[in-house]
């Protein structure tokens, strides 16, 4: 059978030139149903992916797609378990989305062993194109490194160099610290210390004042979801941003934003590779997307679930198979192309390079409604948004 | 400006006063716990969650009916209170004759049902609750800037917490309490309804914990596992207290919020298992907690 | 205090007349269905999820070692069950050990962490019992959240399946399903014989009254203790194969939420039945596994079992079910 498959795809792939063979297509939108990325991923990244398949007009180009989900709950157990399960016994060809890094570099494990395709959006974690990449791997959307780069530098940039970080105790929070804090000392900057709080945190007052007491003129939150929402909740009750210190939120969505208000949450700078109102093609997408998400806007990991789910699905119509090997081939051969991240490309180490950009979040006054939220401050290309290819560490690079 | 163990005075005293604030919530919510153990014998693993319907009921309140804070301080304990003696009179009324474990493992049921059902309905981002204007801004202490409704949490906890210590251990109704505890068919005896009396202690227990969500609201994220962690700790609390010590858990409550805000400046990464520490000695020394009395 | 225990003290008729093993007919049947199960299962289900369940029973069944018939109730045995798991991963991947070996370690690992932590626990009954290994279990997951070799909350990932006694392939889910079904077996053979000990005997006697196992001139916090290991040790040997099924080891396994699952097992197949936690770790695993995509509906779903179970049938469903055949299960 694992003989006759590839020879039965390319025949097929000889075959697909106009004509009425389908090629069918299953893909599995493993994410947070239920716990705290359930917001940012959850239902919205599987309404993405039925409208990526939709745009590109799949049925008519006789590839069937059927979507599957489920939800991982965060922990990397869970994950392992459906995305074996989904690979051995439910055929799906390709896994999207898989928030959280622990989830995220279960799902990587899994699918290298299978040799399918997994192409995340909504984990942070860089190893996933570095010391732990794989050749079934694609990561779309942003990663701590990007992140880091991209509020650090241009935090120390506008001459906010002295920093203190508020870091969540694990090793995603330790990641984004340790990468902020070298792009920080790169750019000039001096980091004045750290405070590492318990995951998940409630109360962070205490912190907040020992960052205040630090001097620092940036306060660094590397943490995420329901830890940096409260921090910044504290952080505004306490007056630590009108005593002239900045929040520099080093993850956050706009789904962040929105439970925060802009009363809480105004000032703060952030870094997204996405924003539902930064152009023509983007607003047009995230309004079709809204009235299918009851209303709410897309984040980034949507977006990120949707161009990918959509250059998977041009890759599979350039080869005619379903095959890992050759699919992921074309993927990285062909540049990428949306209306929601513009012009792009996959690296050899399946790291998604296109422009990233720093947001700071509006004032009440400023804003003009619901999901009005970001002022663009300024886009970092490409070329310098993610970490070189050099320095991942990744062994698919020669 | 001095210092103590490298750490400067003044953010020393910021530090202990934050710890007593969080204290406050721990007392309260471990208060509602004793005056359930010590009058039910119930361990209510549902505290947690009824906590979090608090400062949801407060929320909705808000939105849907433009109910203010102030107002909400005294509804939604009453409304919550309500639906705890609902929960009473169905289910753990059915349990007293049994082992306490019983009771404990049907509200840590009760609590993942509560818990997922708001899941479904509001997902778990949180929700904005604003703080009362009247409590805006905050004061300048010199050693810290303290938020006006901090302070104000600490001041309705500390009253709130020994006006129930006054009604049960100081009062006629809370004699009859305490005997119908110690003997329910001596004071059934005497023509108090006992049943009822059990029934309203455990309202007023809900009710405690949902005061607890209000005063939370504004300052934490109003989401459906903020109580879910928290109560682990109370437990650790009341336990430390002593199991159905009215005064042991509001001094344990604000005592651990102040070492729990001292290992914050120490040794962060530990506050959480500060507590569980000091509660596996508390009981390998004094079994009953600190101001139990011995089973 | 009343010492009403969790047991509803009737006095258990004799299940049939017992073979030259000793074991009671009836039991005999229904552990061969239950081999047979597992034998043919493979063909039909998949083959990983079955081994979940498997490794889920060995825990159930541990668990219930201590509270259905020790009557300790353990809210804190996720700890044994994690550590063991963490160990075995680790000895496996870092050091490159045979899976018997890693196995072997993280039960060892589980049952001396279950000796010290049993030595302090068991002189205290009850609800402060439940409380203290619940303190602990909580330390337990620090020290798993803050260990350099757990790999935080990344967990301990990617954990090969080394060759059996250095000799035999496992990798292939079949392979390792026979590896899986032995041990697992092996132990639940081992738990059957506990109880049906004279030890075992003793052990309800403890249960029903202390005072007077006491008088009787028992030492009665030696049996405690004993028995608290042996849970602990074979909680560990469950932690320890999970880790090397799912070729995971992660917080999940220690966090409490898993010492809550382990009582719901027990529980709702009936925790003073030999085979009750296997009906009940069968179904919880099940349903957590095939309602996946319903989100939070699954902790409604478990919430729910756990308060009708406790209003309904605090047997359980294999007590129920005894108790209709008017045997013993």
């Amino acid at each position: 059978m694992n003989i006759a498959t590839p020879i039965l795809a390319a025949a097929m792939g000889l075959a697909m030139a106009g004509s009425a063979y389908a090629i069918d297509v299953k893909i599995g939108v493993l994410n947070d149903r239920s716990g705290t990325y359930a917001d940012l991923s959850g239902e919205g990244s599987v309404i993405a992916a039925q409208m990526a398949v939709e745009d590109f007009g799949a049925a008519d180009r006789g590839i069937n797609v059927e979507i599957i989900s489920a939800d991982h709950q965060n922990k990397p157990d869970v994950a392992s378990t459906i995305a074996r399960q989904w690979y051995d016994e439910e055929g799906v060809d390709a896994i999207f989305d898989v928030p959280t890094s622990s989830a995220a570099l279960a799902v990587n494990e899994i699918t290298r062993e299978k040799n399918k395709i997994f192409i995340d959006s909504g984990a942070a974690s860089s190893d996933l194109t570095g010391a732990q990449c794989s050749p079934n791997t694609v990561h779309w959307t942003y990663d701590t490194w990007a992140l880091a780069n991209g509020t650090g530098a241009a935090m120390v940039e506008t001459g906010a160099d002295k920093w203190f970080f508020l870091t969540a105790d694990y090793a995603f929070g330790h990641a984004l610290e340790a990468d902020t804090s070298a792009v920080v000392e790169e750019t000039g900057g001096e980091v004045l210390g750290s405070v590492r709080h318990p995951f998940p945190g409630q109360d962070f007052s205490s912190y907040l004042l020992q960052a205040q007491s630090s001097g620092a003129e940036v306060i660094g939150l590397a943490n995420a979801g329901g830890d940096t929402v409260n921090a910044i909740k504290q952080a505004a009750e306490f007056g630590i941003t009108q005593s002239g210190q900045s929040l520099a939120a080093l993850l956050m969505f706009i789904t962040d934003v929105h439970a925060l208000g802009l009363d809480a949450a105004q000032g703060l700078v952030l870094t997204e590779s996405f924003y539902w109102d930064l152009n023509e093609g983007t607003r047009q997408w995230s309004e079709r997307f809204a009235e299918r998400n009851g209303g709410d806007m897309p984040t980034m990991v949507h977006a990120g679930v949707y161009a990918g789910v959509l250059h998977y699905l041009k890759a599979i119509e350039e080869t005619g198979t379903i095959d890992a090997g050759p699919v992921m081939e074309a993927m990285k051969a062909m540049p990428t192309s949306d209306p929601l991240f513009g012009e792009g490309e996959i690296r050899a180490d399946g790291r998604k390079v296109h422009d990233m950009y720093l947001f700071r979040v509006k004032s009440p006054d400023a804003s003009e409604g619901a999901w009005d939220y970001y002022d663009l401050v300024y886009t970092i290309p490409a070329e310098n948004a993610f970490r070189p290819i050099e320095e991942g560490g990744c062994e698919l690079v020669e | 400006m001095f210092e103590i163990f490298g750490i400067p005075a003044a953010a020393l005293f910021g530090q202990l006063l934050l710890g007593l604030i969080n204290g406050s919530f721990y007392a309260l919510l471990s208060l509602g716990l004793a005056v359930i153990f010590g009058l039910l014998n119930i361990i209510n693993f549902t505290h947690g969650a009824q906590y979090m319907m608090g400062a949801f009921v407060a929320w909705m309140l808000l939105t849907y009916l433009g109910v203010d804070y102030w107002w909400a301080l005294i509804l939604v304990p009453v409304i919550v209170g309500a639906t705890g003696i609902v929960v009473e009179r169905l289910m753990i009324s059915r349990l007293y004759h049994l082992d306490h474990l019983y009771g404990l493992l049907l509200t840590f049921g009760l609590a993942l049902i509560i818990q997922g059902l708001f899941r479904n309905q509001y997902g778990v981002s949180g929700l904005p609750y604003s703080i009362p204007d009247a409590l805006q801004g905050g004061t300048n202490l010199g050693f810290m800037f303290l938020p006006n409704y901090r302070a104000w949490v600490v001041v309705a906890s500390v009253v709130v917490c020994f006006g129930t210590w006054f009604l049960i251990e100081k009062t006629r109704l809370g004699a009859y309490l305490r005997a119908a505890t110690e003997n329910p068919k001596m004071v059934g005896a005497f023509g108090i309804n006992v049943p009822r009396l059990i029934t309203l202690t455990y309202g007023f227990g809900v009710g405690l914990a949902a005061l607890a969500g209000v005063l939370a609201a504004p300052i934490y994220s109003v989401n459906p596992n903020m109580g879910a962690d928290l109560i682990i700790v109370v437990f650790a609390v009341v336990v430390i207290g002593g199991m159905g010590s009215i005064m042991g858990a509001i001094l344990t409550g604000f005592g651990l919020g102040i070492v729990e805000g001292l290992t914050r400046v120490f040794y962060a990464e530990a506050s959480a298992v500060v507590i569980f520490v000091i509660m596996a000695l508390v009981l390998l020394i004094k079994p009953a907690g600190l101001f139990g009395r011995v089973a | 205090m009343t010492d009403q225990t969790l047991m509803d003290t009737v006095e258990t008729p004799s299940a049939g007349r017992p073979t030259p093993l000793g074991i009671p007919r009836l039991h005999l049947a229904i552990c061969a269905a239950l081999v047979a199960f597992f034998i043919i299962g493979p063909f039909f289900l998949y083959p990983v999820f079955l081994m979940k369940v498997m490794c889920f029973v060995l825990f159930a069944c541990a668990f219930n070692l201590l509270l259905g018939y020790g009557g300790l109730l353990s809210f804190g045995h996720a700890a044994f069950f994690g550590s063991a798991s963490y160990v075995s991963a680790h000895a496996a991947k870092a050091w490159g050990l045979t899976p018997e070996l890693s196995i072997l370690l993280g039960t060892g690992s589980a049952a001396l962490l279950g000796l010290v932590i049993g030595a302090l626990a068991i002189r205290r009954q009850g609800i402060y019992f439940a409380m203290v290994t619940l303190a602990f279990a909580q330390m337990v997951y620090f020290v798993s959240l803050q260990a350099p070799f757990t790999g935080g909350e990344d967990g301990i990932q990617a954990v090969p399946r080394n060759m059996l006694f250095g000799l035999i392939d496992i990798s292939s889910d079949n392979a390792l399903y026979a590896f899986v079904f032995v041990i697992v077996f092996a132990c639940l053979f081992l738990i059957y014989r506990i109880i049906h000990s004279p030890f075992g005997q003793v052990l309800k006697a403890i249960r029903e009254n202390e005072a007077r196992s006491v008088s009787l001139g028992y030492r009665v916090n030696r049996y405690k203790l004993a028995v608290f290991v042996m849970s602990t040790t074979l909680a560990g040997t469950a932690g320890a194969t999970k880790a090397l099924v799912f070729q995971l080891a992660s917080l999940t396994d220690v966090h409490w939420a898993m010492s809550g699952e382990v009582v719901l097992m027990a529980l709702l197949g009936g925790m003073h039945t030999v085979f009750g936690p296997i009906v009940g770790a069968a179904i919880i695993v099940t349903m957590q596994n095939y309602f996946a995509t319903f989100g939070a509906w699954v902790t409604v779903l478990q919430g729910t079992i756990f308060v009708v179970a406790v209003l309904l049938f605090r047997e359980g469903i294999v007590g129920v079910l005894g108790k209709w055949l008017k045997k013993p299960l």
